[in-house]
């Protein structure tokens, strides 16, 4: 039989990298959002999103149930794990989910739901950011189950990364509202994304120096011979992407700083997946080890390979519907 | 007492689900409703339709916002709080879950998005489709969620090796023996949740004499489609006894209180069930007519609670009582078909004002029974999580304490008692300000009206002169 892992790996892979960057982009607006200047660029920055969001979350759906049906075993020990930010996380997305369709109902406690959108896209990135923290550090096992406590996730690193998330998702959201508005809330916006940027860099500097510190086993991928040769590039590329991004939100271009910031998740994203391959749930069970049944995967499969194209035509031509800078007359207004 | 993680896990499960359950019954209907609404307008290119879709539309956007923010709560639960149901489980139900995920939920928002926001950008062909899309996506989801839920309760096509489940056949997987009726009764529940929702809301403007047109064909059609479905219904839940009695027998002895194995068994409409004495008290039973209804013969035997071990039976009173108010809602929402036919035969119902005051008071009914259903199902279940094969209590995550979960149980309680009545405030408002208000004028997308076949009266009437 075939082995089918590395293709899992792949899909999963693919699947969380496209959850970090649209709703890291939706998030991130939501972020930038509390410090819109009045009600009428409020009104705009929402409904830059407004039509798309709920898709996007879709995606995170599929990314803790594409775990527990590719990595069951991962999803067993990781949830619990990260009981608390996980539980914030999905709070806070309650809170902002609802917020969107609320805030346009509901004119008395519009201060109220403004607010829930705003904090509620910042704490769901927070606590994100401290999952990935809490993953890259690993967790306590025995057997096939957690055995630490539900507070250990909670570390400075964890919380370190959580800040991080916050000003990369920031990034992400800065430039889509780049792409999506024009006149004095694009220069907002590249005014708040050259900020976030800044906070990116000093996030990944800190976190690329942090975590071969902690783990031996991290240092010694990037820096032993021939690695340190073969994996220079990443460095090298990302501080390109780095210099491009920075040039982009100065000048007038008005794609190129959404696809700068994407151009920084993609490397970060790739290190870490270097840094850890190929442990899933890290230090302890390999890709291989934490694995479904061959016969779960291949069923799965079957259907993933025809509906996975699908919904990547429906979802671009719901993109492609609301093409275009974002409308006062299109969306809540 | 010291607090158990086990207990609370349930109740937060039990808390999350029951409101998330909510939404899908009203949803589910809903989106079909619209579809069906988007068609005739479609079609006959009657305005009132299109009213009609708009309003309902718009309810659809709050409850299937929080159904979307809702049910992403659902996946978590699995992983935090019953990690070891998850890696026994997961080689079988994680697949059904993620189908669920590929085929629906991507379908729903993705077209959504259209309906909300796009009347005005696409064609009026590819906005139907599009409804037709989103009502297509929750039956996609249904399906597989009630395949997984079936999976549970009437295990098969696995083996066990080392305590987890794997799989062995996909098809007997999905169509478990319980699944085609589950399927069907929550389905076909859904639907007459929803339009007993529109029947209410009609019958809310025709008391109060406003969007009299609306109102009129809302009320009709819905009538007509409770008048299949309510009986339909009703025959589903006599299938899904029947199949419960074969392949829970358990479940079926705590619904009907039957204590001993025996023929002829009476049907006991009410009693207070005491699982000390294995016993009814102040029981009003019904000779026979238990055996007729369950084995639908005189003299069939039912399964007595007293046949199964005493840590292999589910609590008793929970699913007696919670299947007689789901039952009893059937029959109240029987009795309603049957007085809008006799009022239709006498050309009265758009008239009978007492009949509408009934409606109203009925526009609640699916929810309580919908809930009321689940419940029978879930706590008929117990003490399994895997009916017969794997316990609750081996289910939950080992690491947990029980001031973990007292935790997360209260940020779900505040924070859904915070966003449902905001929702339910949110809706009852669209709901009084009603249909009429929602035909605004439509934006003209690239400088072309969007119906130029209706503009032309307008032009020809200025030149004729």
């Amino acid at each position: 039989m075939i082995d089918l892992v590395p293709l899992w790996t792949i899909i999963l892979g693919l699947g969380v990298f496209f959850y970090v960057l649209l709703d890291g982009f939706d998030l991130g607006v939501g972020i930038l959002y509390g410090f819109a200047p009045d009600r009428d660029s409020r009104n705009l920055v929402m409904n830059a999103i407004a039509p798309i969001w709920d898709g996007n979350e879709t995606w995170l759906v599929l990314g803790s149930v594409g775990l527990m049906a590719a990595f069951p075993l991962a999803f067993a020990i990781i949830l619990p794990a990260v009981y608390f930010p996980i539980l914030a996380m999905v709070l806070a997305l309650v809170f902002r989910g609802v917020a969107f369709e609320f805030r346009y109902r509901d004119s008395e406690h519009r201060t109220f739901w403004d607010h829930a959108f705003c904090y509620g896209s910042m704490l769901a990135t927070f606590a994100q950011g401290i999952v990935l923290g809490a993953f890259i550090q690993g967790f306590q096992t025995d057997g096939r189950h957690f055995i630490g406590g539900s507070f250990d996730c909670f570390t400075l690193f964890s919380l370190f990364t959580g800040l991080a998330l916050i000003c990369g998702y920031a990034l992400l959201g800065a430039g889509w509202l780049v792409l999506k508005t024009e006149g004095a809330l694009q220069d907002w916006a590249r005014r708040l994304g050259r900020r976030c940027f800044l906070g990116v860099l000093v996030a990944v500097a800190i976190v690329s120096l942090w975590t071969p510190l902690m783990e031996a086993d991290i240092a010694r991928r990037w820096f032993s011979w021939p690695n340190i040769a073969i994996l220079s590039p990443v460095p090298i590329v990302t501080a390109l992407i780095a210099w491009y991004e920075w040039r982009a939100l100065d000048d007038h271009s008005e794609a190129a700083p959404f696809i700068g910031a994407i151009g920084l998740f993609v490397m970060s994203y790739l290190g870490i997946g270097i840094s850890l391959w190929p442990m899933i749930v890290p230090y302890k069970f390999t890709l291989w080890q934490a694995a479904s049944s061959p016969s779960t995967q291949v069923f799965l499969l079957i259907g993933t390979m025809f509906l996975l194209p699908v919904i990547l035509m429906y979802t671009g031509w719901s993109y492609w519907v609301f093409r275009g800078k974002v409308r006062g007359d299109i969306g809540y207004h | 007492m010291a607090l158990d993680p086990l207990l609370l896990s349930r109740l937060q499960f039990a808390w999350v689900i029951a409101f998330h359950i909510l939404l899908p019954a009203f949803t589910v209907g809903l989106a079909s409703y619209i579809a069906v609404l988007e068609g005739i307008h479609f079609f006959t290119d009657r305005d009132v339709y299109r009213r009609l879709s708009n309003f309902w539309i718009k309810i659809f956007a709050v409850s299937f916002g929080m159904g979307v923010v809702s049910g992403i709560v659902m996946p978590f639960q699995f992983g935090t709080n019953w990690s070891r149901f998850s890696d026994a489980t997961a080689n079988i139900i994680s697949p059904l879950l993620a189908y669920e995920g590929l085929m629906a939920f991507f379908l729903e928002s993705a077209f959504l998005g259209v309906l909300l926001f796009g009347r005005a950008l696409v064609p009026r062909w590819a906005y139907f489709v599009a409804a037709l899309m989103v009502a297509v996506g929750t039956l996609f989801s249904s399906f597989w969620i009630i395949a997984t839920n079936s999976w549970m309760q009437t295990p098969a096509g696995y083996e066990i090796i080392d305590g987890r489940f794997f799989p062995k056949d996909w098809f007997a997987i999905i169509f478990n023996p319980s699944f085609p009726y589950r399927l069907a009764h929550t389905v076909v529940g859904f639907y007459v949740t929803t339009a007993f929702v529109v029947v209410g809301v009609a019958a809310f403007y025709l008391r109060r004499a406003r969007f009299l047109d609306e109102a009129r064909a809302m009320l009709s059609m819905t009538l007509w489609l409770l008048t299949v479905l309510v009986p339909l219904q009703i025959a589903l839940g006599d299938a899904q006894g029947l199949n419960t009695l074969e392949y829970q027998p358990a479940k079926l002895a705590a619904i009907e209180a039957r204590w001993d194995t025996a023929s002829r068994v009476p049907l006991t409409l009410f009693a207070l069930p005491d699982p000390q004495a294995e016993t009814n008290r102040d029981a009003i039973d019904i000779p026979d007519l238990g055996s007729l209804i369950l084995t639908h013969s005189l003299d069939g035997t039912v399964k007595g609670l007293k046949d199964f071990p005493k840590d292999e039976r589910p609590p008793v009173a929970i699913p007696f009582f919670a299947f007689r108010i789901m039952v009893g809602i059937g029959f109240a929402m029987l009795g309603l078909i049957a007085l809008s036919l006799w009022l239709r035969a006498r050309r009265d119902l758009f008239e009978a004002r007492w009949f509408f005051a009934c409606c109203e008071i009925a526009a609640p009914f699916g929810f309580i029974a919908v809930l009321a259903g689940w419940t029978t199902t879930e706590v008929g279940r117990q003490p399994w999580t895997v009916y017969g094969v794997m316990r609750t209590a081996d289910s939950v995550t080992p690491s947990l304490t029980g001031a973990d979960v007292l935790l997360s149980l209260l940020g779900y309680a505040i924070v859904y008692l915070v966003m449902y009545p905001a929702g339910a405030i949110m809706i009852a408002r669209l709901i009084r300000k009603g249909p009429s208000d929602t035909a605004t004028v439509e934006p003209v997308a690239s400088g072309r009206p969007r119906h130029p076949v209706t503009a032309l009266p307008t032009a020809t009437t200025e030149r004729a002169p």
